[in-house]
């Protein structure tokens, strides 16, 4: 007879639990996913086609590309920076400010967008003056952009930070003694060693720009083929009973959300290093 | 400083931070503040005590707690099969927990107020039993169960990862049974992952919006949720309201990851 080790439970208890999370997981979280495409493609695929090519839905699938492919590199440089920042030095208020970089994740994505408002809108701290020299912050492009870089604003940073001090600066200081320069190290010592930790921070970052929806709804103004982006334009549809049309652009944008979790797995799989706890 | 800062970069990567800092998240957040510090005592009072803010608290509040704590207890349970055991489709498992850090919320809300209406997949049957499961309260804790979910297993997982086997085999030669080794020895050294988890859902569920208000139906005093409540009070321009209420929602979550920090540091301390 063999003997079960004692640090694991008897087999039906350890069935039991893989069968129960299994039943979690389908539930919770497998059976909303196949419910998009189900109902995206409840009418057919002429309906879906249709939904996803009309001028509203390509007008905001333009507007929700250029707004990530502005904010994500701009949080890029800034994570990269504070990264480079916090591991690489120590000084004096570091802990506060890794827990500032923090602060976006407990604030809620309205306010998010509400900040910007008080700020740039109409009755704002600027906005008579936008209004008298005729730029548009709120409800135009520039309000979208502020907002979504406030959300995905931790999410380069939160992928680097425990990657590069888990890696520690001996390699970037042994560049200094051989007479590197800063860029020089950055791009040919510390580069190649956090580049799919960089890749795998910029995939969440613009999963989250492109999926906004709090933070952009409150900023956009809603105005339908100007400054509605994808999770918008699904809003709008939905409110209109126009389900199948609002479910096949969520169709779209589960789509991104289970490449980037693909692509999740893949940098997973080539570095050997789990990214677990964070977001 | 004496000390000599070998590695370069320090003064570049420094100003980048804070001029980046500042200008998206501390300045446009102490505007917000300032918006909301020129109310009165007396008016803040007013607009946080006033019937529907109250209602729209206690909603956000209770399903934000009653959510991450079913989180915390479903997240437990899939951590320990996850870490703990050898199955086919683990990685798979493991793959989808992150569905909901990844899916837009807007998708979210829907596709769950598709299922759990009283026509759909799930509700039908909650409908059996006398629940109602979209545009009710139970929708709301429904949706942020979903969003807070993943938290709870990804802060639990890498604590249990690093868990040796030492303890537990000490705990079965003193005779312990299995579940008492769990109990006693196991469950306590999980207990700062587990409150770290519970407060980031929590957090994280206060200010959820995209993935409720498909879902809760949206009733004054009923289900509407405080971020709503933002919303809607935007929407009549009525700024300073709206400021003040989000003044205390930010209160409560700082106080809340404040608190956090504190007792993480006297756990990680206690269980050193």
């Amino acid at each position: 007879m063999a003997y079960r080790p004692v640090t694991t439970e008897s087999a039906p208890v350890r069935w039991l639990f893989i069968v129960l999370a299994f039943a979690i997981l389908t539930l919770f979280l497998l059976l909303p996913l196949a419910a998009v495409f189900i109902e995206a493609f409840r009418r057919g695929w002429e309906v879906f086609t249709a939904a996803l090519t009309e001028d509203a839905a390509l007008s905001a699938i333009k507007l929700t590309l250029l707004a990530a492919a502005i904010s994500v590199p701009l949080n890029t440089v800034f994570g990269v920076a504070a990264a480079w920042l916090i591991t690489k030095f120590r000084f004096k208020g570091r802990a506060f400010l890794l827990s500032l970089i923090d602060l976006p994740f407990a604030v809620s994505p309205v306010i998010a967008g509400l900040v910007f408002v008080l700020m740039f809108g109409a009755k704002g701290w600027f906005g008579p003056w936008l209004i008298e020299h005729d730029v548009r912050i709120i409800f135009a492009l520039p309000g979208i952009i502020l907002a979504t870089v406030f959300v995905t604003f931790p999410f380069v940073a939160r992928e680097l930070i425990p990657l590069m001090e888990s890696q520690g600066s001996d390699q970037e200081e042994a560049a200094v003694t051989l007479g590197a320069r800063g860029w020089q190290i950055f791009l040919r010592v510390t580069l190649p060693n956090i580049k799919w930790g960089l890749l795998y921070g910029v995939l969440l970052c613009n999963a989250r720009a492109m999926g906004e929806f709090g933070a952009v709804s409150v900023v956009s103004g809603h105005i339908r083929g100007k400054t509605n982006t994808l999770p918008l334009h699904v809003e709008v549809l939905y409110n209109e009973y126009q389900f199948s049309a609002a479910f096949a652009c969520a169709a779209l944008l589960a789509l991104l959300a289970l490449v980037t979790l693909g692509l999740k797995t893949a940098v997973e799989h080539f570095t050997g290093h789990d990214s677990k706890g964070r977001h | 400083m004496s000390k000599q800062r070998v590695i370069p970069g320090f003064g570049l990567s420094m100003g980048i931070t804070i001029f980046w800092l500042s200008a998206i998240i501390l300045i446009p957040l102490a505007a917000l503040f300032i918006k909301a510090a020129g109310l009165g005592p007396g008016e803040w009072w007013a607009i946080l005590t006033s019937p529907r803010v109250f209602a729209a608290a206690k909603l956000t509040f209770g399903a934000s707690a009653a959510a991450a704590a079913v989180s915390t207890v479903l997240g437990l349970l899939v951590a320990w099969v996850l870490v703990r055991y050898q199955f086919p489709g683990r990685k798979l498992l493991d793959a989808i927990v992150d569905l909901p850090f990844a899916l837009p919320t807007a998708v979210a809300g829907i596709t769950l107020t598709a299922i759990y209406a009283p026509s759909g997949w799930l509700g039908q049957h909650l409908a059996k039993w006398g629940i109602q499961g979209a545009y009710s309260p139970t929708g709301v804790f429904i949706a942020l169960t979903f969003i807070g979910f993943p938290f709870v297993v990804r802060t639990v997982q890498p604590v249990m990862e690093d868990l040796g086997p030492e303890l537990e085999e000490a705990s079965a030669s003193l005779g312990a049974s299995r579940w008492t080794t769990f109990r006693r020895v196991i469950f306590p050294l999980l207990v700062p992952a587990l409150v770290t988890g519970f407060t980031l859902a929590f957090a994280r569920a206060i200010g959820e919006y995209g993935s409720v208000i498909f879902i809760s139906g949206n009733l004054p005093m009923k289900t509407e949720i405080l971020p709503l409540l933002i919303v809607a009070q935007l929407e009549q321009f009525k700024y300073e309201a709206a400021a003040v209420i989000a003044s205390g929602m930010l209160l409560v979550s700082f106080s809340l990851l404040f608190l956090i920090n504190l007792l993480q540091r006297r756990l990680d301390w206690q269980t050193r």
